[in-house]
């Protein structure tokens, strides 16, 4: 799976409460959630994002609570993909479940400007910067992870791998 | 967790576990239900083994919000669940677990809120997961986890005048930060997390999230099994308790005697400073409640300082106990009547403003001091109001003051 698109950049600890403000956990489709991704840092965000578009940012990304309206909120207003330096727990595993990829590359924070072309190989581990002409390895996620992101998520898996026909 | 897989597991390893109970609440459930819809079957795995709780904004606040709570309510109903705690009979999930005898020692508990590490005070292993996370174990009663390495948190020594348990887990958010045991189990250890009521034992764990941890825990021990006794819980798992020669990833020692009164400053967790170091800062709002500092027990140390006294004029004090019963408890002691004489506000048992649903919402350029877990931008309501988190002591003595107040000048 390969994802293409601009460099946006966050730093350290961006929580849940920034990228989707708790006053929204009463929506729950996925377009007016989108419209509020990371309103508690930039309000113009999810008017300016992009399809395909990375999120670049520090350490522990994601913290706080176990919304899982917060990865939403960015995969469905574009966000092609999440690199960081670490990330919260229950965020990995939500992204991951819902089809958002996630990436650790501490050292893709440093070496990405904000606005840089980006391509991320997930199977491969490799970020290239093509603005910059860079080239930065980290570890792929395990075969089953990758497997769901490439689904689409953990319920397209499990309907593809329970034989579950698209009725609804 | 080996006992969920019914085989022994090793740090770092992949595992398919079986849930021992599931719990999901209004804001996290309905999605939860809409995922489990695209899987072709909302129908739970077992009806007595998942608890339904209306707790985030209760009574319902606006029609959205009403609407999510007529969902579960429904669903609970076409399903038969047994255990879903509609409006009245309700409480903060956390608190809720612990006090209707649903988390025991040696469990294994999945919960679709962050929070639900509070449960691990009583030797249950607990993690917070997302909606689709939580809609595969409704439909399979399993979950896939990485087992995680295990930290060792040894808190010894007495604790001095004014410092609590929610001093405590600030200290130590602040020593390790926000993600100092990102996956990791928090094993609390140590005399001075023994000799914790049950109460400070939930605030501790509550607190592990914050840390990044999956989950925090204390060992059952005696006191333990005393408190479940007396709500009247059989024993239906075996206890289980770490090994004492376990090996841990991490370790940190703490001198419990050493500590003095803290808080979180906006708006970070990790942003512990001494209350001596910020006191006199002035505060639009107290906010005492939450499932960390929600139980009867951090009421009476509140109420203890606010007893013949007011607060502060400007100052507004919002005490919201975290049940139904809490709430019941603090009637039958009068602590009530403390907090409304001083000049408080008693909202009826939910999250309240914590996560800046209702029933107190910050305004712009407002400071609040806080009893809760989170002080992250806009948490409470506005994003350009700020939050400082503390004990209910500090809490209660800054409300007395108006502005930021060490509580040992107020305690005999
Ligand atoms: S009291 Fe606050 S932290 Fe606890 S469950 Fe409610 S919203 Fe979450």
């Amino acid at each position: 799976m390969k994802i293409r698109g601009r460099a946006w950049k966050f730093g350290d600890s961006i929580d849940t409460d920034v990228i989707l403000p708790g006053k929204y956990l009463t929506l729950t489709e996925p377009k007016e959630l989108a419209q509020h991704a990371m309103e508690g840092i930039d309000s113009e965000f999810s008017r300016r994002v992009q399809p395909g578009d990375i999120i670049v940012a520090g350490r522990n990304f994601g913290c706080g609570s176990s919304r899982e309206h917060a990865p939403l909120a960015l995969k469905h207003a574009g966000v092609g993909a999440v690199v960081a330096k670490s990330f919260a727990r229950i965020f990995f595993r939500n992204a991951v479940n819902i089809g958002l990829p996630v990436v650790i590359c501490p050292e893709a924070y440093e070496a990405v400007e904000q606005g840089d072309q980006l391509e991320v190989d997930l199977e491969g581990g490799v970020l290239r910067d093509l603005t910059k002409g860079v080239e930065l390895k980290f570890t792929p996620l395990p075969s089953f992870l990758l497997e769901i992101l490439s689904s689409g998520g953990l319920i397209p898996y499990l309907k593809s791998k329970l034989g579950v026909r698209d009725a609804l | 967790m080996a006992r969920s897989c019914r085989r022994s597991v090793s740090p770092g390893e992949y595992v398919e576990a079986s849930v021992d109970l599931a719990m999901f609440h209004e804001l996290t459930g309905p999605l939860t239900l809409k995922v489990l819809r695209k899987l072709g079957s909302d129908k739970p795995w077992d009806r007595e083994k998942l608890v339904i709780v209306l707790d985030h904004q209760v009574p319902a606040d606006t029609v959205k919000t009403a609407e999510l709570h007529k969902e579960l309510r429904i669903y609970a109903r076409r399903w038969g669940i047994p255990y879903f705690y509609d409006v009245g009979r309700h409480g903060i999930a956390h608190q809720l677990l612990v006090e209707e005898g649903f988390v025991q020692p040696g469990m294994l508990i999945v919960g679709a809120d962050s929070h639900t590490c509070t449960a691990g005070a009583l030797g249950a292993f607990a993690t917070g997961v997302g909606s689709t996370d939580m809609a595969a174990v409704v439909a399979t009663g399993k979950i896939w986890l990485r087992v995680p390495e295990s930290m060792k948190i040894m808190v010894d020594g007495e604790l001095p005048k004014g410092v609590y348990a929610k001093d405590v887990v600030l200290h130590v958010i602040g020593e390790i930060g926000a993600d100092g045991a990102t996956y990791m189990a928090v094993e609390f250890h140590g005399s001075t997390i023994e000799s914790m009521s049950i109460s400070d034992r939930l605030t501790i764990c509550n607190m592990a999230v914050e840390m990044g941890a999956k989950t925090g825990m204390v060992n059952p021990d005696a006191r333990t099994l005393e408190y479940l006794r007396s709500i009247g819980c059989e024993l239906r798992y075996p206890v289980l308790r770490s090994d004492d020669n376990a090996h841990y990833a991490e370790e940190l020692h703490i001198d419990a005697s050493k500590l003095e009164p803290v808080v979180a400053c906006p708006h970070r967790v990790d942003n512990v400073k001494a209350v001596a170091e910020v006191e006199g800062t002035p505060v639009d709002q107290v906010f005492i409640g939450s499932c960390t500092n929600g139980r009867i027990e951090d009421l009476r140390v509140a109420a203890k300082i606010l007893k013949g006294r007011k607060v502060a004029e400007g100052t507004r004090l919002i005490v919201i106990p975290a049940s139904q019963r809490v709430l019941k408890e603090a009637l039958r002691e009068e602590l009530i009547d403390i907090f409304v004489d001083a000049g408080g506000v008693v909202c009826n048992p939910n999250c309240g403003p914590c996560l800046g649903g209702h029933m107190g919402v910050l305004a712009d350029g407002e400071v609040a001091i806080s009893t809760s877990n989170r002080n992250f931008i806009g948490r409470m309501g506005s994003p350009k109001s700020e939050v400082y988190l503390a004990s209910p002591a500090t809490a209660a003595a800054s409300a007395v003051e108006g502005r930021i107040t060490d509580p040992r000048r107020y305690l005999p």
